[in-house]
């Protein structure tokens, strides 16, 4: 396996650098079209590990739910208060629940939560598997016939893909609340009002948007933490920089979705 | 190259190994390995470390695949297995690894129950508990059944990963390093497991060490390693105490005199 994927040392040292660095940069995305590929030859093979996939939805989904909770009421609470002055110039501020829930929406849910569960549920994975490589646990794995790829691979990427979407809508739900806090005690709107408004400023575009890249996310933050630990080496060292890199890849990847996502719904707007 | 014991011949070959080549990158670590493990035997593997011993058994185990040779286990070429098939022969080899690779998520129970639950159908849970207190009474740490891992010791941590591969009752036992990081008193103990394995289940077993006392201990016969082939088999007196090799001579001295 791996003595039949390495190349001669002469050969590539004779090349010049930046050959070298192309060489090594289509190796890696060689290595990462491959890992991606076995996930989807895998997931719709029997057995699904129904067991495992719950137990990875709770890890992911339950135990985030604190962390998710007083981000996303905070959030509300701030960003309805930082909003606030400049509506107020205009004498706008009965605005606030129509801009609360479109920012909301739109970008900061999905986008906060993808980044929160990056840092939480990316690292982990990344430190777990990486960990669970240099023990040798993933090779106890495979020789007691359990196939490690589908058993802790795609277990975890089809939980973070399912639960990163929940979490999102348990952010704006929170945020929600944040932002009524704030409003109640400023603006003495009744909550039924607040709703309301809130409700009829996004449309169901928004909210399939946000679902459909809350998914993505997920996808990318399971992927990015198994394939950084599945992959890792060098003993204890190795297990941190795995858990490093998946936080680091995650939110960069997920900044460049975000960005293209908004590209692909500002272009679907228009038409 | 001594030569191997004569009774072997008449005994069955359980592993059967020709012309195996292995490198990483520049680095030549097997160059044309040949060996056969009999029915019932211990066979030791001794050798300097990093010269492919563990390198071997994962070969064996189907972890890694060689550049080039065979390896036939229980008759079956592992190199030309499919993945169920191979998962299917997996089954007969228990691997006891250098680091025991305990699952730290899960209790000593669930360890044991893992490869059990995954791979014998229709099992109720009081055939599950019977088996895991038979496979804990074997390696004698029934008392550990509900401690994780990570409250075990060294020598407790080897005994349950032989527990878990023995529960599945293999042909075929692959021991990686099994006394490495442990005090004498541990080794010892390890080394009386190693044999009652033996002498209990009837499993033939490659035991790769560089500990001449373990070598000693548990060894039918000796297959010294040495530049990525074997250059020695015999049992430990012909490859040690009665020999002129220089090499083996070192080797003994590093281990017994100094």
């Amino acid at each position: 396996m791996q003595a039949s994927t390495t190349s001669s040392k002469n050969d590539t040292s004779a090349k010049p650098v930046v050959s070298r660095r192309l060489d090594r940069m289509f190796l890696a995305l060689n290595d990462v079209a491959s890992f991606v590929g076995q996930f989807f030859k895998e997931v719709f093979v029997p057995p699904y590990e129904g067991k495992e996939i719950i137990r990875q939805c709770y890890e992911v989904g339950v135990r985030s739910l604190p962390l998710i909770s007083l981000t996303g009421f905070i959030t509300g609470i701030v960003f309805t208060n930082q909003s606030r002055p400049s509506l107020a110039t205009f004498g706008a501020t009965s605005w606030l629940p129509s801009l609360i829930s479109i920012a909301l929406v739109r970008a900061l849910a999905p986008l906060v939560t993808a980044l929160i569960a990056a840092g939480r549920v990316g690292s982990n994975i990344g430190a777990e598997l990486g960990s669970m490589r240099v023990t040798e646990q993933i090779e106890a794995m495979e020789v007691s016939g359990t196939n490690p790829f589908k058993f802790l691979v795609v277990t975890r990427v089809i939980a973070t893909t399912f639960m990163i979407p929940v979490l999102a809508m348990f952010f704006v739900f929170l945020g929600v609340m944040g932002s009524y806090v704030n409003v109640a005690q400023n603006e003495k709107t009744s909550f039924m009002s607040f709703i309301e408004t809130f409700f009829s400023s996004i449309s169901f575009l928004d909210i399939n948007s946000a679902v459909i890249k809350a998914i993505m996310f997920g996808f990318t933050i399971g992927m990015v933490g198994s394939y950084k630990g599945y992959n890792s080496s060098k003993g204890t060292e190795g297990v941190g920089k795995a858990a490093n890199a998946s936080v680091v890849t995650s939110m960069f990847l997920v900044f460049i979705e975000e960005l293209l996502f908004l590209q692909i719904i500002n272009a679907i707007r228009a038409a | 190259m001594t030569t191997v014991k004569t009774e072997n011949k008449q005994r069955e070959a359980v592993i059967v190994i020709r012309d195996l080549k292995i490198s990483f990158g520049d680095l030549h670590v097997l160059r044309g390995v040949d060996l056969d493990l009999y029915q019932g035997e211990n066979l030791v593997v001794l050798g300097r470390s990093g010269t492919g011993k563990s390198v071997l058994i994962k070969i064996i185990a189907g972890l890694l695949q060689p550049d080039q040779g065979t390896v036939k286990v229980l008759g079956q070429d592992v190199d030309q297995l499919n993945s169920r098939e191979l998962d299917a022969l997996r089954l007969k080899i228990g691997f006891s690894f250098q680091s025991s690779a305990l699952y730290d998520s899960m209790t000593v129970r669930e360890n044991l129950e893992f490869p059990l639950i995954r791979n014998v159908r229709n099992l109720s849970r009081s055939d599950i508990d019977k088996a895991v207190e038979e496979a804990l009474a074997d390696v004698g740490l029934s008392q550990t059944i509900n401690q994780m891992p990570s409250e075990l010791s060294g020598g407790q941590r080897k005994r349950i990963g032989i527990a878990r591969t023995l529960i599945l009752k293999p042909q075929i036992m692959l021991y990686d390093e099994p006394t490495a990081g442990l005090d004498p008193i541990t080794s010892t103990e390890i080394n009386n497991l190693i044999n009652e394995v033996k002498e209990r289940h009837n499993t033939s077993s490659i035991i790769i060490t560089h500990d001449l006392t373990c070598a000693k201990t548990v060894g039918d016969r000796i297959a010294m390693l040495l530049d990525g082939r074997f250059e020695r088999q015999g049992t430990f007196e012909e490859v040690f105490e009665d020999s002129n090799d220089e090499r083996a001579k070192q080797f003994y001295e590093y281990n017994f005199v100094n």
